[in-house]
């Protein structure tokens, strides 16, 4: 266990590394000169030099990957012998130029937003698909799973922009029944939390919601159709201790394993959602900086994102471990 | 257990006209056709027949396996004077694994991958009787060394994984065991397991049964494991009981092609199977679509000597042949006899 441990935690590190490469050097390798954007409408040659000299752009671009990593580990400062150098703290993603902050502060104040919208909406879907999955499969043929593989198979088609567009037409703009969404930290102003965040927790479920209704049902069905089910029915133990202690044990390990990582993936931004709430999260953020062409934070967060799905994949490999005997930890 | 009143003159196990009906969207599926069987107590009946023959779902139907709604199941089944198919279905589960346990073809998958060998024994006893969780993990222990489990004290806490296919039998076994049943019913309990080991847990079932004396229905599509364990045997085909009788006139007399058929598939280390002699040909029937005259008769070698063409148009019987023998074939008694004195010879000359 310990060594499995330190083997996939060095294997999480050495994975980093390269990613580190590959987005670093992708970046780069990209058409437009960072210096150049840094300068506005009132540029000269000599200042977009002087600009390139100050980010570091004028050495090799090993030297600046160099630079780039260990500023991870022990911060780096810009343009140390200018008047004026620029101290980016470790770990220090870089320092975006456009908007004149550290990538590291810009993703610090973003990625609590995202947290928030993904943690509730997280919880909404799998509480509301696995419960209805589970009374699908239970009910199945019959009115009510027909009624919800229906609504399932509807909130699976509709796009996400537009469940929220017509949320906040009805809801905030025509019934009036919520404000326009204004972020604040939950421990500000809860009830304005609440009521910023619950359509869009209620646009993200939805689409995966539907989703894992039909996993859960799926899963469920196929589970009930397997021996060691039948094994507990021929032991004379109750319905509800042959469904919910060796069936739905079985059937829903797979589903809340890969919950884990759907997850992750929306701690990375939800890009949709978040522009069209006007949350200030890394959806947002990426998307603003991608329009700016801001290269160091694009940098920033594409690490920043990859960086949780790895580690949740760990998380989620470790826990699947512990609730399925079978797969060995060795 | 004791017999309950109104069990006067009635076997310990007597199935009358079990029919089991799965509707399906292809029609209806007649998986057992009025099947009747009895059985006296500690004896064991073996149930012979080709997969789709409907001997494990009448298995499944005495255990109370079958799921009542999904199924239509009419006839009756008496256990030691009581109808199982009348009671509802809180009592049926009573009796599951307390009086009558089941073991299944394949060990691998009948436990439950997430729980210790141990855990899944004592939620079987504690499934039935109100005792504590030591007392049943030691009733466990020992339990698993009664059916030959080495190093008892260790596996009790192993994973189902964790053991080879022959020792998950065991522990099925031990499982089924645990409530000293009054029946067990064996469905294919060797098929999924080498042949070094079938022997093993076939003679563990026979020895556990004289200890315990247990009643055993052995479900099997092998005659050659049925002679040495059976008292009586049932071959079932398309769904009903084409031939019934001791294990002894059974292999001595044979009757029903059918049963030709299966005794002359019965590999044999010591002989060569003669030229002259042919297994069964072709496949079970479709059991949607039966065909209107003898079930038997598209796979039958014998069917043009019955006069009239009566195996394509009428159902054969099953008629008393001799004492406690049971035949359902339209030849003459007779030429069957005849055949299959004939095909036993061929069989024991055939070349070492």
């Amino acid at each position: 266990m310990v060594a499995y441990l330190i083997r996939r935690v060095i294997g999480m590190f050495v994975l980093l590394f390269l990613l580190t490469l590959a987005v670093f050097f992708l970046f780069n390798l990209l058409p437009g000169d960072p210096a150049r954007l840094t300068c506005g409408k009132a540029c000269t040659p000599q200042l977009i030099e002087a600009n390139r000299h100050r980010l570091g752009l004028d050495e090799p671009v090993i030297v600046q990957y160099e630079k780039f990593v260990s500023g991870i580990f022990v911060g780096r400062v810009f343009s140390p012998d200018s008047p004026e150098p620029i101290v980016c703290h470790a770990p220090c993603l870089g320092y975006s130029f456009n908007r004149h902050e550290e990538v590291m502060s810009l993703i610090a104040r973003a990625a609590p937003v995202t947290f928030w919208l993904a943690i509730g909406a997280f919880l909404m879907w799998i509480f509301a698909g696995i419960s209805l999955g589970i009374v699908a499969a239970l009910r199945r043929g019959r009115w009510p799973d027909r009624v919800i593989m229906t609504v399932s198979m509807i909130g699976y088609s509709l796009p996400s922009f537009f469940i929220g567009l017509v949320l906040i037409f009805f809801v905030i703009i025509k019934w009036q029944l919520l404000p326009f969404p204004n972020y604040v930290s939950p421990f500000e102003n809860p009830g304005q939390f609440f009521q910023t965040m619950l359509l869009p927790w209620i646009v993200l479920a939805t689409l995966n919601a539907a989703f894992y209704v039909r996993l859960t049902r799926n899963q469920v069905l196929e589970v009930f159709g397997d021996d060691f089910v039948r094994t507990a029915r021929a032991k004379g133990l109750p319905e509800r201790v042959v469904v919910v202690k060796h069936a739905l044990r079985a059937g829903l390990t797979p589903i809340v394993t890969a919950a884990g990582l759907d997850l992750a993936y929306l701690l990375g931004g939800a890009i949709i959602s978040e522009n069209l709430f006007s949350l200030p999260g890394l959806g947002s953020l990426a998307v603003g900086s991608v329009l700016q062409s801001d290269l160091p934070l694009i940098t920033g967060i594409t690490l920043f994102t990859s960086t949780i799905i790895i580690v949740a994949n760990l998380v989620v490999d470790l826990l699947y471990a512990v609730v399925d005997p079978r797969v060995r930890i060795t | 257990m004791t017999s309950k009143p109104g069990s006067l003159g009635r076997p310990f196990l007597d199935v009358t006209d079990l029919s089991v009906t799965f509707p399906t969207e292809d029609g209806l599926v007649q998986a057992v056709d009025g099947v009747s069987l009895s059985l006296e107590k500690g004896k064991t009946l073996a149930i012979v027949g080709e997969s789709g023959s409907g001997k494990s779902v009448t298995a499944q139907a005495i255990m109370g396996l079958v799921n009542r709604k999904a199924a239509k199941i009419s006839g009756e089944i008496w256990l030691d004077g009581q109808e199982l198919l009348a009671l509802p279905q809180n009592e049926v589960q009573e009796l599951m694994g307390s009086e009558v346990a089941m073991i299944f073809q394949d060990p691998m998958s009948s436990l439950h991958p997430f729980y210790r060998i141990g855990d899944q024994i004592v939620e079987a006893i504690r499934a039935h009787r109100n005792i504590g969780k030591d007392k049943a993990r030691k009733e466990t222990i020992d339990m698993l060394r009664r059916v030959g489990i080495p190093a008892v004290e260790r596996r009790v806490d192993a994973y189902p994984h964790q053991l080879s296919g022959g020792m998950r039998q065991r522990v099925m076994i031990a499982m089924a065991l645990i409530n000293s049943p009054a029946l067990l019913i064996a469905d294919e309990p060797t098929t999924a397991l080498d042949v070094t080991v079938q022997a093993q847990i076939l003679e563990l079932i026979a020895s556990l049964q004289q200890e315990f004396g247990t009643t055993v229905i052995l479900i099997t599509h092998d005659l050659g494991i049925v002679a040495d364990v059976a008292d009586e045997v049932a071959v079932m085909y398309g769904g009903r009981i084409v031939e019934r009788a001791s294990t002894r006139e059974l292999y001595d007399r044979p009757e029903m092609p059918y049963t030709l058929g299966l005794l002359s598939s019965v590999p044999r280390m010591d002989k060569v199977l003669p030229e002259r002699l042919d297994p069964i040909r072709g496949n079970p029937p479709s059991p949607i679509r039966l065909p209107k005259g003898c079930v038997f008769q598209p796979r039958c070698n014998y069917s043009e000597r019955v006069s009239g063409g009566l195996c394509l148009t009428t159902r054969p019987e099953l008629l008393p042949s001799g004492t406690d023998h049971m035949v359902r074939c339209h030849l003459r008694v007779e030429e069957r006899q005849q055949i299959a004195q004939e095909v036993l010879r061929v069989l024991a000359g055939s070349q070492p």
